[in-house]
């Protein structure tokens, strides 16, 4: 595949493997105490398992899968009001594919399917709005969720929706914000990242400006990266070179992707439909202030929150679960006490296990499980 | 491929009734009737015609003796197929029906002789499709060399069933001597396939039209007895075949990998794969380890006999691409292993339900 396999070429991943290996060797980092380097984006995670980037490095460098995956952080709450939704008679409600397995309360939206609902995977809003188009006897919901990256493309479905004069459209918006869930990650007195990879997609729209602060305030390294195997060494690389070279600063490895000062457009759609929420729960880190958008008081009639009675209820994550310990990075996923016994790809407890975006499923998936459990074994010695 | 010879118990052939003179199937067409009858005869006894078929018993009849010329073991297995959409590039739901089963017995090393036809069909289906299809049912069997024997017609109400599911069953003799198994797998085996993989689903995926993206793949769907005889003949020793279906490559090298308690390392490199099947799973985040192929089998073969069994497939038309992609290893028990282009290494697991495209 002409540009997609430059960017997987074997021979620079070795040349950059042996630079990685040179800098650690210089900076002196010993393999007890590693250097952690957090990949926010679920993307990142994906990549780094499929393409076996982590068993690529050298064991002085260890990954903190962050909080980037969308669907990982979805409360167990608001799944269940998707569920209330979806069964409310006469809708037809639409969702990404990978929402579909999420574990309610009660039940995901697969088994919603299963029981009647009328749910649809659909693969870009636009396709939610041909529904309403093509069945205006019926009430289309469109799950909106994801950070900066998908964000703008349901602002424009609803923009999109207004100016056809559509009224059996809305939208279920749990679109999350990316600053301030750094920001909680940051202020987190356990935090034991050395650097960041910033996330690619998002950062397109909203530029790699807005990290400043991660540099200046806190002093760490961020590199924006790109989502093939060499982005990803090359990223590590350069975070590796600010830390020996006594650097922090913000970096765009993406620069074929990402501008400086994002994308004008689609940040103006996301603020002409979307305010900030003072909260948003999210599975497995809690209540993040400003974290969370909604739609303004100008589209509420595109507003499903406000069009459905839904039981926002907070449910509790089950009590055994540690995702929010590993999405701060404080334990691995196989460190969790029901990793790969009671929560499994099958049978997920806990969120990270769901996607195969999180860095849970991610183990269970590409990992070396065996050798995982020993670990574990040999850390409860 | 030779058609098979008349049976002796048969009895003389049934005289065609009238044909079927409305445009869409109904109810009545189920109903046991004349109108049942008349939709057998005009649209599948007429394109399967055989004289096992024609006397319309309710069972098909075959000579022991005539079995027994290809082997000495019967083989018998059953698929049903609910394809959405009905047809496709590269197939249809009858086109798949048919080597789907013939591929099932041909993967355990058996002949396949004789196939039944199962349709449950859905009320205000066209006639004029249900042609279409039987003559590709037809056309299929006769270049796989087997008959379609016996069958069965329902019709059903509207929403029952998603306009035409097809069981088929098939029969086929395993040759003397012949032992395949997912068990037989030892370290020092290797592991090959007979072309590119994943065009079935990415085909299937596309044709739904959903995802609004066109591609020019097409279903590898194919009859793969003809083969399968190339590379038993080259190769007895070989140990095990199956069809890469519903799950792909990842799921049957899963599956060798547990039932014969061994490791399996293959390369990326030397997986075959079409550009723009790579293409079509790189936008939708799949992986097209796991997509369904219906003309792709898994053959493992002692060691040193890889490059004989490659040869003797990529000789047949539908081994042109045939690899050596990876061999068995003493273990991890269980797990299989890709060696990656990258140069990093990943667990291949199972599948746990379907493949989901990724939300970014």
């Amino acid at each position: 595949m002409q540009y997609v396999d430059e960017f997987r070429d074997p021979d620079k991943a070795a040349s950059l493997i042996a630079a990685i290996n040179e800098l650690i060797q210089k900076l002196a980092i010993s393999r007890d105490k590693p250097l952690h380097i957090m990949e926010v984006c679920g993307g990142h995670t994906h990549a780094i398992f499929r393409y076996g980037i982590s068993n690529m490095l050298p064991p002085e460098i260890e990954f903190v899968h962050g909080p980037g995956c969308p669907v990982c952080v979805l409360p167990m709450g608001r799944v269940d009001d998707c569920v209330a939704i979806a069964e409310t008679p006469g809708v037809i409600f639409t969702t990404f594919g990978d929402a579909m397995r999420v574990p309610g309360s009660k039940k995901s939206l697969l088994q919603a399917k299963a029981d009647g609902a009328d749910i649809r995977m659909v693969y870009s809003p636009l396709d939610a709005l041909a529904l309403a188009r093509d069945n205006p006897d019926r009430e289309v919901v469109f799950f909106g969720l994801g950070f900066e990256t998908t964000a703008p493309s349901t602002a424009f479905t609803v923009l999109q929706a207004e100016a056809e004069g559509l009224t059996n459209f809305s939208l279920f918006c749990n679109h999350i914000t990316i600053i301030p869930t750094m920001r909680a990650i940051l202020q987190s007195p356990e935090l034991r990242i050395d650097g960041f990879l910033g996330p690619g997609h998002v950062s397109m729209v909203i530029g790699t400006k807005v990290y400043e602060f991660i540099a200046a305030h806190y002093k760490k390294p961020l590199v924006v990266a790109g989502f093939e195997p060499l982005d990803v060494l090359q990223s590590v690389w350069l975070v590796l070179k600010q830390i020996a070279e006594g650097r922090a600063e913000i970096e765009n490895q993406y620069g074929r992707i990402v501008p400086p000062d994002g994308n004008k457009a689609a940040l103006a759609a996301i603020t002409r439909v979307f305010e900030t929420r003072d909260f948003f729960e999210w599975r497995g880190l809690g209540s993040i202030e400003h974290s969370g958008v909604r739609m303004r008081e100008a589209y509420v009639r595109f507003d499903a929150e406000r069009k459905f009675a839904i039981p926002s209820l907070q449910v509790e994550d089950p009590k055994a679960c540690e995702c929010g310990e590993v999405l701060k990075g404080l334990i691995k996923p196989w460190q969790c006490k029901v990793f790969g016994t009671t929560c499994t790809p099958q049978t997920p407890l806990g969120a990270l296990m769901v996607s195969s975006e999180g860095a849970c499923a991610a183990y269970y998936q590409y990992g070396d499980l065996e050798g995982l459990r020993d670990r574990r074994a040999a850390d409860a010695a | 491929m030779t058609k098979q010879e008349p049976l002796s118990t048969l009895r003389p052939q049934r005289k065609i009734r009238d044909g079927i003179h409305v445009a869409k199937v109904s109810l009545a067409h189920g109903g046991g009737g004349k109108a049942m009858r008349d939709l057998i005869d005009d649209v599948f006894v007429q394109a399967f015609d055989n004289p096992a078929l024609a006397p319309l018993e309710d069972q098909a009849r075959f000579a022991l003796s005539d079995l027994a010329r290809h082997g000495d073991r019967l083989a018998f297995t059953s698929d049903s197929f609910v394809v959405d959409p009905l047809e496709f590039p590269g197939g249809d739901i009858g086109k798949l029906a048919i080597c789907g089963t013939v591929n099932d017995l041909a993967v355990g090393g058996a002949k396949p002789l004789y196939l039944s036809c199962s349709v449950i069909i859905e009320e205000g289906v066209d006639v004029a499709f249900l042609r279409k299809i039987a003559a590709s049912m037809a056309k299929t069997a006769a270049a796989a060399g087997v008959a379609i024997v016996t069958g069965d017609t329902k019709v059903v109400t509207k929403g029952a069933c998603d306009k035409l599911f097809i069981n088929t069953a098939g029969i086929g003799i395993i040759r003397s001597g012949m032992d395949l198994g997912a068990h037989r797998a030892e370290p020092g085996d290797a592991v090959l396939v007979n072309g590119l993989l994943g065009d079935h689903g990415a085909a299937i995926l596309a044709a739904r039209g959903d995802l609004r993206l066109t591609t020019a793949i097409e279903s590898d769907c194919a009859p793969l007895n003809g083969l399968i005889d190339a590379l038993i003949e080259a190769c007895p020793q070989v140990k095990f075949m199956r069809d890469a279906t519903r799950g792909g490559l990842a799921t049957v090298l899963n599956e060798i990998a547990e039932a014969s308690g061994i490791g399996i390392e293959i390369e990326e490199r030397k997986t075959p794969l079409r550009e723009e099947v790579k293409g079509f799973c790189e936008i939708l985040g799949l992986d097209p380890l796991y997509l369904a192929n219906e003309g792709k089998i898994v053959a493992v073969v002692p060691g040193h006999l890889a490059e004989v069994a490659r040869a003797a497939m990529a000789a047949h038309p539908l081994g042109r691409d045939s690899a050596i992609i990876g061999h068995v290893l003493q273990g991890p028990a269980g797990r299989v292993v890709m060696q990656t282009h990258f140069g990093g290494k990943r667990i291949v697991d199972m599948l746990v339900g379907e493949q989901l495209p990724r939300i970014c």
